[in-house]
């Protein structure tokens, strides 16, 4: 560990935070129907788009019109998706004659896209056209992280509602985003990428004639554009097999650093759009203090296995220095330790280094954060998740204190929490269990490609990536067959819908309800003391639900190499 | 049915929205506001593309600076990394016939002062750098092949390295492109 790459990895996290916030705020003013500064630009785009989709902006909708509304349109966006991977070579812009996909491939990939994943059984440069690449993928990096943002907002509108049914209106809250938010920050980024060094053309791959009078066929295509929605929708999904880690994708120590910071100001703003809603700043303060820390414990953590490099080599070959297999010169170990902790934290699934190289238990902090998927975690989704953690901690914190649970001044019944259940063990179920049956077939195991311990990591990761919607891989497992191509697109759709649903459910329930006033006798969430009730709650949940696959598996191996055991 | 049909105009008007006109519009400004970086930072010799500045190509001769390992023997229309796990011995079979390649190629290089970025697989398979130390360690190989002597290559390293984004962001390197260029310029092809 340098000091310079220490100061590195805190200095991005700052940024992160620094841009958030303030970013929150606005957030908070344009979904709470405040008046801004640019309403008089903004307003005429959004009257065209409403009567285009035929939205009468004035209406509100109870939980289950918003919640079919939003089912409707992501399911007919993935049935887009899927065509037009299907028929990609017989559609226009495809330059490098590129084939159609497999229904397998095409059924996870559209399923991947949908749900925010973007985990890649495809490599990028080889399996899409230009057409696929620009209205399959980037249109759906845009879509699947505005239904996540929207989600976390009508839910927030559930809790400040007092007696009332109406949650908003899913159309205006999904074209506002898109209009206010995302358009805007993508075609910024997207230009200062190009600057950068990040292709964006439609001239098909360039054939060069190289040095030593060899030929090389340089793929290339709209990558600016998409890689701009990669970040700010912590989609994940790169235009290259390679993703953030190919030059074309990520060209510089400053373009990481500005896609680092791309990944991660929605999410971490919303903590500060939550604060506002319910009126609580110090409720806002007390997350981002416990999350951060969480975060940079976790940067930390890796950077220091990283640097300590591969000590099996180190005894057998007499090379000393840094693990930098599967790593990038320009980035260096601390750009990709931050990359791989904010990759994960924000589940954007993005990948500037190859995570599968990582040593054991640098791979272990990865894999532990989409467990929680609440480290801020992707848009919206992670907001969701931390008040759904945050219900749990007032349920049993209210239960060994003898009060009655109440969370922002809405009671909290048997209703929610048996529904915030459901919503939090979904989660490890559909990560152990296909990693199980996977571990005991012949069709899950052939797939692996490291031996020994890694090779259950690599499983496990695909799973708990499918199922945090995060998409970064152990790259080494060959994703591309019909089980995986299936378990996982199941995986991901599972995961992304179901917690959705409950959460709605939930924000249905509390809608309806009265506001107390807080009173002498009301637990209270905004102190440092349940913040970290808080955090050891999600610790222990996710400690007890995962730590035996995580024994056999990173911790394992890492005992594995300090003994000096190669398989 | 009425959201139905909204369903399928909001697909459609905002693929066409996301998916066709956001892409153009940064196509075009971006082809104009940067037309070298928008269409891959292509370079020329003599008149013809000799490759990118961003993409390493395949570089054996020994009068050239060779760019690190790839486990895709550098194809830039299939990028990847090795994904070899810290415990395969697959991995230690690789980085062991890197570093054999390093020491043939520059007798005398104690095994010591090799940087772990010269025989470990990059992660896209087209990592354009070096570190530059590597570089350093290339140079009397170079100026026996090439004749250019050793204070005038690294006297080139120098001019072309590039240190840490603000002081902070990434590790000091050199780009290995531009120093294979200027030896050719150099040499007068």
């Amino acid at each position: 560990m340098t000091f310079a790459g220490s100061i590195g990895i805190l200095a991005v996290i700052a940024l992160i935070l620094l841009i958030g916030i303030p970013l929150g705020g606005y957030l908070y003013r344009v979904f709470s129907g405040q008046k801004g500064k640019f309403d008089g630009m903004f307003r005429p785009i959004e009257g065209f788009l409403y009567r285009v989709v035929g939205v009468d902006p004035s209406v509100q909708m109870d939980w289950k019109a918003y919640l079919r509304a939003l089912m409707l349109v992501n399911f007919m966006m993935m049935i887009l998706a899927y065509l037009l991977f299907r028929l990609q070579h017989v559609l226009p812009l495809n330059p490098d004659g590129i084939k159609a996909m497999p229904w397998d491939l095409a059924f996870n990939t559209a399923a991947s896209f949908i749900t925010n994943t973007n985990w890649q059984n495809y490599a990028g440069e080889q399996s899409l056209s230009y057409l696929s690449q620009m209205t399959a993928i980037t249109y759906l990096q845009f879509t699947s992280g505005a239904t996540g943002f929207v989600a976390a907002i009508a839910f927030l509108r559930s809790v400040t509602v007092n007696r009332s049914e109406s949650i908003g209106n899913f159309w205006v809250d999904f074209i506002k985003i898109h209009t206010r938010v995302l358009i805007p920050l993508a075609v910024v980024f997207a230009l200062v990428l190009v600057g950068l060094g990040v292709p964006e053309t439609l001239l098909g791959a360039q054939t060069v004639h190289t040095l030593q009078g060899g030929t090389q066929i340089i793929s290339r295509g709209p990558v600016a554009s998409l890689e701009a929605i990669k970040q700010l929708g912590t989609n994940g999904g790169g235009y290259f097999n390679a993703n953030s880690a190919h030059p074309f994708e990520d060209p510089s120590a400053w373009t990481t650093v500005l896609e680092m910071i791309a990944m991660g100001i929605i999410s971490c703003g919303l903590v500060w759009t939550f604060g506002k809603f319910i009126g609580n700043r110090k409720q806002a303060v007390v997350l981002y203090v416990f999350l951060t820390a969480v975060l940079v414990i976790g940067a930390f953590v890796i950077y220091a296995s990283e640097t300590a490099g591969n000590p099996i080599l180190q005894h057998t070959l007499g090379i000393h220095g840094p693990n930098m297999e599967g790593k990038e010169v320009r980035f260096g170990p601390a750009m990709s330790s931050a990359f791989a902790a904010i990759t994960t934290a924000f589940t954007t699934g993005a990948v500037n280094s190859m995570h599968d190289s990582f040593m054991p238990m640098g791979g272990f902090i990865p894999l532990l954060f989409m467990m929680f998927n609440l480290v801020f975690g992707g848009k919206g989704v992670g907001l969701l998740n931390i008040l759904m953690f945050l219900m749990i901690t007032v349920f049993l914190s209210g239960l060994m204190v003898g009060r009655t649970p109440e969370i922002f001044g809405k009671k909290i019944e048997a209703r929610e929490i048996k529904l915030a259940t459901i919503a939090m063990l979904v989660h490890p179920f559909i990560i152990l269990v296909p990693t199980a049956i996977a571990l005991v077939t012949k069709a899950g195991t052939s797939s692996i490609l490291n031996p020994g311990l890694h090779g259950l990591s690599e499983v496990l990761y695909a799973y708990t990536s499918g199922a945090a919607n995060n998409g970064s891989a152990f790259a080494g497992l060959n994703g591309n067959t019909v089980f995986y191509n299936i378990s996982l697109g199941l995986v991901m759709l599972l995961g992304r819908y179901v917690s959705l649903i409950a959460m709605f459910a939930i924000a249905g329930s509390l809608s309806k309800k009265a506001i107390i006033p807080p009173s002498a006798g009301t637990l209270r969430t905004d102190t440092f003391a349940f913040g970290g009730v808080f955090v050891a709650v999600f610790v222990i949940v996710g400690a007890l639900t995962f730590f035996p696959a995580l024994a056999i598996g990173p911790i394992g191996e890492q005992l594995q190499m300090w003994a000096g055991i190669v398989h | 049915m009425v959201n139905f049909w909204r369903s399928l105009r909001f697909t459609i008007a905002f693929a066409i929205l996301l998916g066709i006109i956001y892409p153009l519009v940064v196509t075009g400004i971006g082809n104009l506001l940067f037309p070298f970086q928008a269409k891959g930072s292509i370079v020329s010799l003599q008149g013809r593309p000799a490759g990118s500045l961003l993409i390493a190509q395949s570089i054996t001769a020994p009068g050239l600076f060779h760019p690190r390992p790839s486990a895709v023997n550098y194809a830039a229309n299939g990028s990847g990394g090795s994904n070899l796990g810290p415990t395969n011995p697959a991995l230690v079979a690789e980085v062991k016939k890197n570093l054999q390649t390093v020491e043939q190629q520059n007798p005398g290089t104690p095994v010591g002062s090799i940087p772990t970025s010269m025989v470990e697989s990059s992660a896209s398979g087209l990592d354009p750098d070096i570190t530059v130390q590597d570089a350093l360690i290339q140079v009397p190989r170079i100026a026996k092949a090439t004749g250019i002597s050793r204070t005038d290559l690294t006297s080139l390293i120098n001019q072309y390295k590039q240190g840490r984004a603000l002081g902070i962001w990434g590790d000091p390197m050199v780009n290995v492109m531009q120093l294979n260029l200027a030896i050719e310029k150099r040499l007068g092809k």
